[in-house]
């Protein structure tokens, strides 16, 4: 099957050391922008009780949920202990003229 | 660090599963063992009042980790009761028959949900609610158009009234205090909840006090002292939690509402530590304090700990209290304790979630209560926990501006 690149939003949309939420075709996916700016994208919703990852904190590279504070490595997916032990689907994204786009 | 050491864990809840994991996670190569009553895989209490009963075909959610359990070496013995510990020899005695000898022993026993003591109580049917079999029972009952009546307006009491209304029960809820969670929370956070129970259609009644219950034809009859008499198809009291302390207490350990360990979880015999809704701590952070918390991350908390006493570590046990609920789409947190309440600064507002800062007469600040959707509160009180775990001192009129990200101050 052929990769498809979706357009997700603007660079600037995402402050450093942040997240922003992506929907797209009935699915939500997390973007994350580092502090050094660098941009990767996840599974949206946490693996525990499926809440809104963009609505956790990023601090350095782990995106911790807003809700029971279940913490996950974004660039890898990696969930890093209790509550959560069921890994993030990660995705890989570029950028093009200022905007992010996230391969599906 | 006695690495080696036989280790038995009475109780597969949260804070006995956590300090298993984290036994092996830091490097104890000892044999494990674990018994507890239940035959269920060890799972999540939270959600049975919440997800587990508005959705009839969901399992119950292990315990994360759990499963891994016995890949880590671990010996779990679901069904299996321990009824008694044997300090001279060492051993806990269980309802099977088996023994298990150890050098230290975990009590992390949980709590069992107080029973109601009213004349007339023990001779109708009442629900309680602590384990999967009893949330399996009230999914059998929580469907319209019954009447259900919830004796105690605590965290249990109001989060089934919030699932029993969304399944369609008419509900009424009897609460003795003045108002709703006073001991809790914030009085400006739990009069919201309550307004909100009440424009659900709740029939919130506070400051009311029971004389018995009764069954008159099928109906279940509740009498108030003021002479008010309700009827419910069905009753339902979430009345608190007792400590699960018989194990201890038969073996002479001390218990003041809990068992009763020192800042690094030791109970007053070296070999024996307990943990999580069980215990009574002196809390490291809180001058030494006994306290005993009944909260879902502070028990895994303990768990962790206990794992590093056991294993010889001298750290106490220093953890900020953290705990939420859920009812409707309201989401509760609260971190730190009010005690050295000085002051409160408030952020938000009811709308656009509400979260009460507490200083203390030093400007620190030692608590934060957020009340809101999560995506609206949320990211504020990680922050606010990181904030209250450092004591920080802040501005009040930065707390107090919504429109200034309190990210920023974790850098400070
Ligand atoms: C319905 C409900 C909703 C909750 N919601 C929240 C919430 O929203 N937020 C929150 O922070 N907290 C919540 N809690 C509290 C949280 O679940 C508890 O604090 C936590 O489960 C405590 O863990 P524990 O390991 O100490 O005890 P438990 O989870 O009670 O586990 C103890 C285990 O030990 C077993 N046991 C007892 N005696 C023996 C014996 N003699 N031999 C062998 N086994 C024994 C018990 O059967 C039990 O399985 C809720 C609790 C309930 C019941
Ligand atoms: S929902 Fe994310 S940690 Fe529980």
């Amino acid at each position: 099957m052929g990769e498809t690149w979706i357009d997700a939003c603007a660079f600037s949309d995402i402050e450093p050391e942040d997240v922003k939420r992506f929907d797209h075709q009935g699915r939500t996916f997390a973007l994350y922008r580092t502090e050094d700016d660098a941009v990767y994208a996840t599974d949206g919703l946490c693996s525990h009780e499926q809440v809104h990852l963009a609505d956790g904190l990023v601090m350095g590279h782990i995106i911790e949920c807003p809700k029971h504070n279940g913490r996950f490595d974004l660039r890898t997916g990696a969930a890093k202990g209790a509550p959560v032990c069921i890994d993030l689907k990660t995705y890989p994204t570029r950028l093009v003229d200022g905007r992010i786009q996230i391969c599906l | 660090m006695p690495l080696n050491d036989t280790i038995v864990i009475i109780g597969l809840g949260e804070a006995g599963v956590a300090a298993a994991l984290e036994l092996r996670a830091c490097g104890h190569e000892g044999a494990i063992t674990m018994v507890g009553a239940e035959t269920e895989a060890p799972y999540e209490r939270p959600p049975l009042s919440k997800a587990f009963l508005l959705e009839p075909t969901m399992p119950p959610t292990p315990i994360g980790g759990a499963a891994g359990l016995e890949a880590a070496g671990i010996a779990v013995h679901r069904g299996c009761t321990a009824l008694r510990l044997a300090r001279p020899s060492k051993q806990v005695i269980c309802a099977d028959g088996t023994s298990h000898h150890y050098d230290k022993v975990l009590i992390a026993t949980g709590a069992r949900a107080r029973r109601l003591r009213l004349p007339g109580s023990n001779d109708v049917p009442v629900h309680y609610l602590r384990s999967v079999d009893d949330a399996i029972a009230l999914r059998g009952i929580l469907s319209p158009p019954a009447r259900i009546g919830i004796i105690g307006a605590g965290f249990i009491g109001l989060e089934l009234a919030a699932s029993a209304r969304k399944l369609g029960c008419e509900v009424a809820v009897f609460e003795l205090a003045p108002r709703i969670l006073a001991r809790a929370v914030p009085e400006d956070l739990a009069h919201l909840i309550a307004q909100r129970h009440i424009s659900e259609g709740v029939n919130l009644m506070t400051g009311v006090a029971l004389t018995d219950v009764a069954r008159t034809g099928s109906a279940l009859q509740v009498t108030l002292a003021d002479g008010r008499v309700f009827a419910f198809d069905h009753l339902i009291a979430g009345v608190g939690a007792e400590p699960e302390t018989q194990l201890a207490a038969d073996a002479g350990l001390a218990i003041t509402n809990g068992i009763e360990v020192d800042e690094r979880l030791q109970t007053s015999d070296p070999a024996i530590f307990a943990a999580g809704d069980c215990c009574a701590f002196l809390h490291g952070r809180y001058d030494n304090q006994r306290l005993r918390l009944e909260s879902w991350r502070h028990a895994q908390a303990q768990g962790r700990h206990a794992a590093h006493s056991m294993a010889g570590e001298t750290a106490p046990f220093t953890a900020l209290p953290w705990f939420w609920s859920d009812q409707y789409d309201l989401h509760l947190q609260i971190c730190g304790l009010n005690m050295h309440k000085a002051q409160q600064v408030r952020r938000g507002s009811p709308g656009e979630g509400l979260i009460l800062f507490d200083l203390d007469a030093a400007g620190r600040l030692v608590c934060a209560s957020g009340l809101g959707t999560i995506s609206k509160i949320g990211r504020d009180m990680r922050i606010a926990e990181m904030l209250v775990e450092r004591a920080a001192i802040i501005d009040p009129a930065v707390l107090a501006d919504s429109g200034r990200p309190l990210k920023a101050l974790l850098r400070t």
